[in-house]
Parts: C-alpha cells; structure tokens; sequence
C-alpha cells in the first residue's frame, strides 16, 4: 500500500508538472461520464475554446453527487457540480457551499426559472413508458382501478422514484394515500434503481414502466424502433429539471462560470438531446433533433418549487410506505 | 522452543487478521467520526431489522439444508460432465447482481419461462415477488456455495473410513450417523453463518424480489442514510448492527462446530461401496441443475444477441477487471493462508471472526471510510484499481476461511506432533506440509475470489474515474445508457471470464487429485 502511495504521488506529481494548462474539475453523475452519455462531447467542445483540460468526475447518481459533496466539504476538489435536480436543490443550498451564478439565459423550461445559484441544462416530464400497441390508462385512478401492471423506482434510493412520489402528492395532496392504496395492486415490484426498472421492462415484467417522456426518442432515433410510447396523464406530468452550479470554494472561479455559460450555448444544448435522452434547457437554433415531435408532451406541467419539495417529501414518503407496506 | 507443541507460526496469521477487522471497522469509526448527529433508529428501522433476519435466516437454513442431499449425491455419484456441472454451479455466486435478478426472473417471473409454460396449460402465471421470492433468489445465489462447502467436507473424509465402513458391513443411516454426520456437525454451522452473512446484507435483491417496501433490508436504510439523508451517524449505527448481527452467527457457529476431524488417511482415491438410492440421487442432482443452470442459460441467450457488437470499451473493462481479479486473489491468499494456519492451532478463535467480518461490512461504509481516509493523502481516483483489489479480497476472505480452515485443522492435527518430533520448523511444515497438502483447497479459494472479485462491483462506483471502468462498472453504465443489449452481452462475457478464472485456478490446485 506505502508503495502504491508514492506511485500515485509520483504520478499526480508529473502530471501536474505536465500540465500547465488551468484544470477545471466537475462532478457530475455517472451516466453523463459514460462513452455513450454527453461526457466525452463536452469535453472536446469546451476544451476547444477554453485553454484548459475539463476534468469530469462520474459519481453514481443525482442524491450520492449531494453527498459527495457533502464529504468533501470546503475542501472539495471540484469547481463545477452539474447533475442534481430541483428535488436536491434545498438541500444542497443549505450546505452553503454553492454560489451564485450570473448566468441568464432564454430558458425553454415550461416553468419560469428565478434561481440564482442554480442553472438548469436540461429537464424532461416523469412518465409510464409502455408498448405504444397497448392502451395506457389516461390518470393515477384509472391506473388504480384498472389492472395493468407498473414497476417503480423505490424513493429512497432513486432520483425517478422520489420524482414519482412527488407527482402524485402534487397531484393529489391529501388524497395521495388513497391513490397509493389503490396503486398497490398494480405495482409488480419497486426497485433500487431506474436500470433495474427499466429492463424489467423490457423483458415483460410489466405493461408499464416509470421513465419519462423522452424515453421513446430513444429506441425511435438510435434503435429505429418506433414500438415505445408514453402514457399521457391529464393530472399533469411532474417535471425533473437537473441543474448545475460553481462551488463557492473553486480556485478556478473565471473558468467555473466559463464553463457554465458554456453550459446554455448551443454547442452544449445541441449534444443534450440525443445522449442524455431529456429536453434541452435552451432550445438551440438548430431545433430539436427530429423524432421529438413525435414524443408525448403533458397538457400540464408539475413542479412543487424547492423549499416546499423538501417538507413534502418527508410526509408523502411516509405516506408511501405505510400504503405499500399493508 | 520447549513450549512449542504446534509447529505454526500464529503471528502472520494474527497480523493479517489485525489488517482485516483495522480496515473494516476502521472505515466504520471513520465515518461515525465524520457524523454531525448521533443516529437515531426509528420503528421503520425495526421492522427493517425484522425482514433482514428472517429472510436471512430462512435463506441460510434452506441453502444449507438443500445442499446436503445435493452434495451427498455429487459425492457418491461419477457420470461425464460431472466436474463441468459442478463448476457451473458455482455461477450464480458470482454473477453482478443486476444481472443475476435479470435471469432470475426471466425464468421465475410473470413473463418468465416457467409463467409462459404454465399458461399454455390456461394456468395464471407464477407469483414470485414476496419474501418467497426473496429466499428463491437467496437460495438460488448461495445453494452453489453451501453444496461446494459441504461436498468439500465429504471429500475431506479419507478414503480409508469408507474402506472399513464397506468391510463392516455399513450402509444408510450406519453410514450416516458413523461418517457423514460427524462431518455434517464440523461443516455446516460455517455455512449456515456465512449465508446468514451474505443474506444479511441483501439490498437491491431484496427490495426487487420482495415486491416493494415490506422488502426493506437495513442495507437499504444504510444505502438512503448515505445518500438521501446524508446521516453518517445513522449509517453507522446501522452498518455496526450488522457488525453484531454477523459476529453474533459467527460466534454461534464456532460453539457448534465442534467435533474432531476423521483422522489421517493415506489419500486414496475415494471409493464407494455404499449404494444409497441412485434414483433419488439422480433426482436430486437434475433438481439442482435445472434450478441453477435455467437462469444461467437465460443470462446466456440473452447475451448471445449483443455479445458480438459491443463497444470495443467492453473488452478493455474486461481487461481491467481481469487485472483486478488477478491482484485481488493475490492479496486474499496473502490474508487468509496466514489466518487458516493461525485458526488450525485451535487457540485463535478471534481470528475466524476477524475473518468473517468482511461479509457483515457494507461495501458503502467500507468505501466510504476510505474515501475520508484517502483523501488528504492522495487523489481517491487515482487509488480506485488497488482499492478495488484490496476491499474485494477482504469481502471473499469468509469463503476463502470457510474453505481453507477445516483442511488446515487436518493437516494440523495429523501431521503436527510427527513435523515436531521430526524438529521439523515453523517454515518447512507451512511449505512442505501445509502448502502441499491444501493445494485443491487453495485452488478453490483462490478461483472463488477471482470470480467474485471479477463480479462485484465493489467500491469502484465510489473512487470512479471515468477512463478507469471494471466489467460490472461498464455493465451498469450500458443499461444506464438504455443500451440493455450490449449491457446482456457484457454480462455474458463477465460469466465467461469468470467461469475461467474459477476453472483454471480450481484445476489448478486439483491437478493429480480426484474431484
């Protein structure tokens, strides 16, 4: 181990001799790292105007980016943290280890975006993905009275299942139990988290699963395959609108809010759509990639705005887990 | 030197174990240091508490109960194919977990063969999530290592005693209550103890096959504490109840493992005289391999559509992962040589438990804690391969144990008083003897954590660097990427790598010796 330690000393140390260009670190999640996620993209694109080497850290999902965070502390290595969502923002506020941003943008958001600190890249509606040959009931109780099966990300453990919760409470407040009660027959099983869920799905588990409404654009652009559709529901769709912002202990505070305008230009927004699978947060002037237009789009937006998200989440868990609990 | 009366060497085997409970419950304090609040554990974490035990109990007792009769038709039984069945066996262990659930209910599920079958016939289909569903999948991932424990302990029983058992006419329950029992005494507590072990930690398994929210384990507390809650106090008070809870079985299993072993032979090829029922041997054999292989074979068929256009990134995981594999197996030999020869003196009963240790720790507060601990020093990322290695060796260190202790007791026993009236020393009787003697044990040991290590996705989520990715790491990141068939195809090519690695090291140590 002593050895290994001086090797990666030694290492860290050449590299740092090496490169005498600025490094700009951002932790983001997984996915967003990954070959076949925006990762690789963005980095060429912004290493290309920018002078510097653009460092993208991968930790597992939106909740362990916050607590990574959290660990790190005042003394975190990253500058930039891109990859939580409205549902985090609270939370990670109250840290007080973000700070304000001056970037403004035209935003596409179907909610007007007021945050200071907090700069959206993209968003997207929570939705039940299912085979477009199928019906798909239309709300929350025709869902509960009917009897087509679902499988849902578990809240305490995934970003998509937290969005669920909320969407029903938003949708339903005091009667949220009711709908869980009747849900409870419909949901084959809950799971850790959204891959899981998803290839249930597609191995016929279930008639529906907890995605979103871009999930089509998915198999239709890179699988050709036009088989998947979203359920429209007329309660409304909850949104998640992931954002990013600079840390206010960066030592690269310039190239930090570099980045994040970078972030809203088109170059980034037009990489969006076709690897992160979500709706870009600016629309770029090139449009949508086609195959878009054909994806379902809510007749209402839901959102409960951060502050209050918090406290929600508290009492609809509890709410969840004593209907499916039974 | 007068007072030697064993000619081993305790002190490595004592330091190793050291190292081992230092890093676990190390990491442990670490975290607990780092905690803003005490944690509080609430009526939610009680009924949490409640479904983990009796799943793990009722997983333990069945994987163990079912592997007796399995492996007492393996051990009376030669046909062809018989050492590639029990090889394969051994599969399901080391599957990601992902994956494993993925073929499970491909076989099991609503939409799974057996629900498709019975609905030719106008049946409904199977209803498999619930905590049925729970203890199925728990037996399906440790009955394999349950029925190589126990078969283990049979072919520890020198040839000679069934010699004299077919000369004095034994046969049936004779034979069972003079051989076999006595075996099954020393043997099974272990077993018992350490599928209770695994089974305790059981997360996304659980919570899947369980249907939902009645399916919470105190790893899922543990795994929301950390990121949703960010409560390091309550993370570590429950992680430490695990502690408990696995040292407590371990402790229990230590009473009841007592017994001596069957004594020295001349290491004969086993052979039988005793019938048994051949047909219900037979009955037995199919029953298992059906139970085990189907799922297998789903994850094959599955993955034989992606395996030939999967991103070339895939294979370069695989060679990551074959180098992680290959120094995590290193290291584990390294830790658990010394600990078997230490526990076979009989008076280092802490030792074993250090040992167990690593299946109760969660691989998040592991991790975690040495992410806090790494940190000032050096870049986590740039540690994220040797991290990996060195944490995956100390999460297969139980089985190796489990593995390498009873034939270290033997060994021991048998040829201890002869190395010492032969002034044999400490380094002779551990080469010459030891060494020689345990080879197929060692092989076996050694094959198990390479296959785990190849499997588990470990700590590397944690440290991750996005150019480094192990196997399992690139799989989830597939299926991240909606990209469920190459993810099938790598998963395939992860049951190949590690079937390989656990066949050549396990032949390896059996090479002139009769499985």
């Amino acid at each position: 181990m002593k050895h290994l330690l001086i090797a990666a000393g030694l290492l860290s140390a050449t590299s740092a001799i090496a490169a005498d260009k600025p490094q700009l670190t951002v932790y983001t999640y997984d996915s967003f790292v990954s070959d076949w996620g925006p990762g690789p993209k963005v980095k060429e694109a912004f290493e290309a105007q920018c002078d510097c080497d653009l460092n993208l850290v991968g930790v597992e999902d939106g909740a362990a980016l916050l607590s990574r965070i959290r660990l790190e502390g005042e003394n975190s290595d990253a500058d930039v943290v891109l990859g939580l969502d409205t549902n985090l923002i609270t939370a990670a506020k109250e840290t007080g280890l973000f700070a304000p941003s001056a970037v403004s943008a035209d935003f596409a958001l179907p909610v007007e975006w007021t945050d200071e600190v907090f700069v959206p890249y993209d968003w997207g509606y929570f939705a039940f993905v299912h085979n477009a040959d199928a019906s798909a009931p239309a709300n929350f109780r025709e869902l509960a009275d009917g009897d087509t099966k679902i499988i849902i990300q578990d809240p305490r453990s995934s970003t998509p299942g937290l969005g669920l919760l909320l969407w029903v409470k938003s949708a339903y407040g005091d009667e949220a139990p009711d709908i869980w009660a009747g849900l409870a027959d419909n949901i084959v099983t809950v799971t850790k988290g959204w891959s899981e869920a998803y290839g249930l799905f597609l191995e016929g588990e279930a008639d529906m699963v907890l995605s979103y409404t871009t999930s089509p654009a998915y198999h239709l652009i890179a699988e050709d395959d036009a088989s998947k559709a979203a359920a429209a529901f007329d309660e409304g769709h909850y949104m998640q609108v992931e954002v990013a912002a600079k840390l206010a202990g960066t030592d690269q505070p310039e190239l930090a809010d570099q980045f994040l305008e970078f972030m809203v230009s088109d170059t980034f927004q037009q990489i969006i759509p076709t690897t992160n699978w979500m709706y870009p947060a600016v629309t770029p002037s090139s449009g949508l990639p086609e195959g878009f237009e054909t994806l379902t789009v809510p007749e209402k937006s839901l959102l409960v705005d951060p502050e209050k998200a918090a406290v929600m989440r508290d009492k609809a868990l509890a709410e969840w887990l004593s209907a499916l609990s039974q | 030197m007068a007072e030697r009366t064993q000619p081993v060497n305790p002190w490595p085997g004592t330091g190793a174990a050291a190292l081992v409970a230092a890093l676990i419950l190390g990491t442990l304090v670490t975290i607990g240091l780092r905690a803003e609040t005490g944690g509080q554990f609430g009526p939610a974490d009680w009924s949490a508490l409640r479904f983990t035990l009796t799943q793990a109990v009722l997983s333990a007792v069945l994987s163990a109960v079912l592997a007796v009769p399995v492996a007492r038709a393996l051990a009376r039984r030669r046909f062809p194919g018989r050492r590639v069945l029990i090889a394969l066996m051994g599969a399901p262990f080391i599957l990601p977990v992902i994956v494993a659930i993925l073929g499970l209910l491909q076989v099991f599920g609503r939409a799974g063969w057996i629900s498709d079958a019975l609905g030719v016939f106008g049946l409904p289909p199977i209803r498999i999530y619930g905590l049925h569903g729970v203890v199925l999948a728990h037996v399906f991932f440790n009955l394999p290592l349950a029925t190589r424990l126990v078969l283990q302990g049979w072919q520890e029983i020198p040839a000679e005693r069934f010699r004299l058992a077919a000369q004095l006419g034994c046969d049936g329950m004779a034979m069972f209550r003079l051989i076999e029992w006595p075996m099954l005494r020393r043997i099974l507590p272990g077993v018992l103890a350490v599928v209770f072990a695994i089974c305790l930690t059981s997360f996304a398994v659980a919570l899947t096959l369980g249907g939902g929210p009645r399916a919470t384990t105190i790893e899922l507390a543990i795994y929301q504490a950390f990121t949703y809650d960010f409560d390091l106090g309550r993370a570590a008070l429950l992680s430490g109840l695990q502690l408990v809870l696995t040292v407590a079985a371990a402790m229990a299993a230590l009473r009841f493992s007592r017994g001596d072993g069957l004594g020295a032979g001349l290491d004969r090829a086993i052979r039988r005289w005793d019938g048994g029922i051949p047909v219900a041997d037979t009955l037995w054999i199919a029953a298992a391999a059906i139970f085990l292989l189907l799922p297998l074979a789903s994850v094959v068929i599955s993955g034989f559509a992606g395996f030939f256009d999967m991103p070339v990134l895939v294979f370069r995981a695989a060679l990551t992962s074959i180098l992680v594999a290959a120094a995590s197996t290193a290291v584990l030999l390294l830790l658990a040589l010394p600990m078997a020869t230490a526990i076979a003196t009989g008076r280092y009963g802490i030792i074993e438990l250090c040992g167990i240790l690593g299946l109760a720790a969660s691989p998040l507060v592991i991790g975690t804690g040495l992410f806090i601990l790494i940190r000032p020093v050096v870049n986590p990322a740039a540690l994220a391969l040797p991290v990996t290695a060195v944490v995956n060796a100390v999460m297969a260190l139980p089985f190796a144990l489990r593995i390498l202790v009873p034939a270290a007791q033997d060994n021991v026993a048998r040829y201890g008083r002869l190395a010492l009236s032969l002034d044999m020393n400490n380094r002779t009787f551990f080469s010459r003897i030891l060494l020689a003697r345990m080879r197929p044990q060692i092989g076996f040991a050694a094959g198990l954590s390479a296959a785990l290590s190849m499997g588990d996705l470990g700590v590397i989520a944690l440290f991750a660097d996005p150019q480094i990715a192990t196997l399992p790491l690139q799989i989830y990141r597939l299926m991240g990427a909606y990209q469920m068939q190459a993810a099938a195809g790598g998963a395939l090519l992860l049951l190949i790598l590690s079937m390989g690695a656990f066949w050549i090291l396990d032949r390896g140590g059996r090479r002139h010796a009769e499985t």
